[in-house]
């Protein structure tokens, strides 16, 4: 029930009494400038806010290009021993671009991930997967061992002890049939059934609510 | 209304009272040499008025009772003003290179710089002295109840403040670009990928690409010296405004005078 003894004021302008209104003008003078004024305003902040905050978030969303490095010949890898080769994950800063990864020649024995053309050499990565401290490979135990909070990762990579959520990451490995050298391509992240994912981060756990809680991102290299 | 007096003026400024014998219809002159300043003074006041707000700000009732642990949020403050100062000075010779230009930088500082290993030893342990007070200043607060009606608003800014301290830390520790600072912030960028859905998201940020690459360096860089000051100078001003509008709590002991009609005695003191 509508209130009577409330006086209802016209939409329009000109039954208001306003000066200077037009027939069948509904917003004042006032409020018209009030409203453009506020809102070139926000055009104007957003035509520089905008393109600067798509600058600064960009790079979530840069897919990165496939590249493939060569580390050696086919007889420089044997199944027992793993070579470490010092690769560049991000060329033009110098040291602080490259990594290292622990190569040795896939063997069918104890290596049960089904064989495909990117994994007759396993290059492990040296990356922690607790907090992404570098590991160190020690040939006498076998064992891969993170100095900063206690990862122990076996001669495969899975995890034998200590806070990390995965196995060691992984890289593509290929033989280039050109130059008949092994190459070295992206990194890719394994679950600990060593199934393939695309790069995560250290500490995000791929098995079970894991993949789903932690999204690939998108600027990973799409994996074959 | 009740109205706040005055608060006394320094003596060297007071008119100097007429003595015994003194003419009447004289204007008292004012020594020369404090003539010029208080001109000087009235002029620019009379242009900008600020002197109300000058006085509204350092010349402030505060409860009775107060203590020196009433001193831990300026001592944040001032912390603050070393980090800055002392912070512009170091952006001028340092280098964010991440192909060994920046640590290269931090040695020139260090080793060559006259002074320089003062100044940056100011902003490295600065850096520590503002995280101590600032959670000294919080436990103040926290164990006076003084976070509680009318300064919530108080509180929750200080906190935004912590939280972009504890950042400025954060982004402040890769820059010399040593072995600790470079894994000390690998490790610190893995700790933020470990939030679910968001994650790995904010990491990519961070590090500008999905590696440590050239632009990570540069990135924390900006954030450190532009973007986090920035913001907690503005929230700083704003932290001040509402301590100076609502005035500091008393402490939790001070039970209210009943003689006084309830009201805490407020004793006129300079904070």
């Amino acid at each position: 029930m509508p209130d009577r003894h409330r006086e209802t004021k016209s939409k329009y302008t000109l039954d208001r009494g306003i000066p200077g209104a037009f027939e069948g003008e509904t917003v004042t003078r006032r409020r018209l400038m009030v409203l453009g004024a506020n809102g070139v305003g926000a055009v104007a902040a957003a035509a520089f806010t905008l393109p600067a905050l798509g600058f600064a978030i960009a790079p979530i969303f840069k897919r990165e290009a496939w590249t493939w490095q060569a580390i050696g010949t086919p007889a420089d890898f044997t199944q027992a021993i793993y070579q470490t080769k010092v690769i560049t994950i991000t060329p033009g800063i110098g040291e602080a671009g490259n990594t290292i990864a622990y190569v040795r020649q896939r063997n069918p024995a104890i290596d049960t991930e089904p064989e495909d053309q990117y994994n007759h050499w396993v290059a492990l990565s040296d990356r922690c997967m607790h907090l992404g401290c570098p590991v160190r490979y020690v040939q006498a135990a076998e064992r891969f061992i993170c100095p900063c909070h206690g990862g122990v990762y076996d001669f495969r990579g899975m995890v034998a002890g200590g806070p990390p959520v995965r196995p060691l990451d992984r890289f593509y490995t290929r033989l280039n049939p050109n130059t008949n050298l092994v190459e070295i391509g992206p990194r890719y992240s394994v679950n600990s059934e060593l199934q393939r994912f695309n790069p995560r981060f250290p500490g995000e756990p791929l098995d079970g609510i894991g993949q789903f809680l932690y999204p690939s991102t998108f600027d990973t290299s799409k994996r074959p | 209304m009740p109205r706040i007096p005055a608060p006394p003026l320094p003596k060297a400024l007071r008119p100097t009272p007429k003595r015994p014998g003194e003419s009447n219809g004289e204007v008292t002159q004012y020594p020369a040499p404090l003539d010029a300043g208080v001109t000087v003074v009235d002029w620019l006041d009379e242009r900008t008025q600020l002197s109300g707000g000058l006085r509204w700000l350092l010349f402030r009732k505060v409860p009775r009772g107060i203590n020196w642990a009433y001193t831990l949020g300026s001592a944040t403050l001032f912390a603050f003003l070393n980090q800055a100062v002392t912070g512009v000075f170091l952006a001028m010779y340092y280098r964010p290179d991440a192909s060994g230009g920046a640590y290269e930088s931090i040695r020139h500082i260090n080793d060559d710089v006259f002074l320089g290993q003062l100044v940056h030893a100011m902003h490295k342990w600065g850096a520590s002295v503002m995280i101590i007070l600032i959670f000294l200043h919080m436990g103040r607060v926290f164990f006076y109840g003084a976070y509680k009606y009318p300064r919530e608003l108080t509180w929750v800014i200080g906190v935004v403040l912590l939280i972009l301290t504890l950042a400025m830390g954060f982004t402040g520790y890769l820059l010399p670009f040593d072995q600790r600072a470079y894994w000390a912030s690998v490790v610190g960028i893995n700790i933020n990928a470990g939030g679910p859905f968001i994650g790995p998201f904010l990491s990519n940020f961070l590090l500008g690409g999905a590696d440590f690459g050239a632009t990570t360096l540069s990135r924390f860089y900006s954030i450190h010296m532009l973007l986090i000051p920035g913001l907690m100078a503005a929230l700083i001003g704003l932290h001040l405004y509402l301590v100076t509008k609502l005035g500091i709590s008393a402490p939790p002991w001070l039970k209210p005078d009943r003689a006084h009609d309830g009201h805490h005695d407020l004793e006129e003191a300079e904070v």
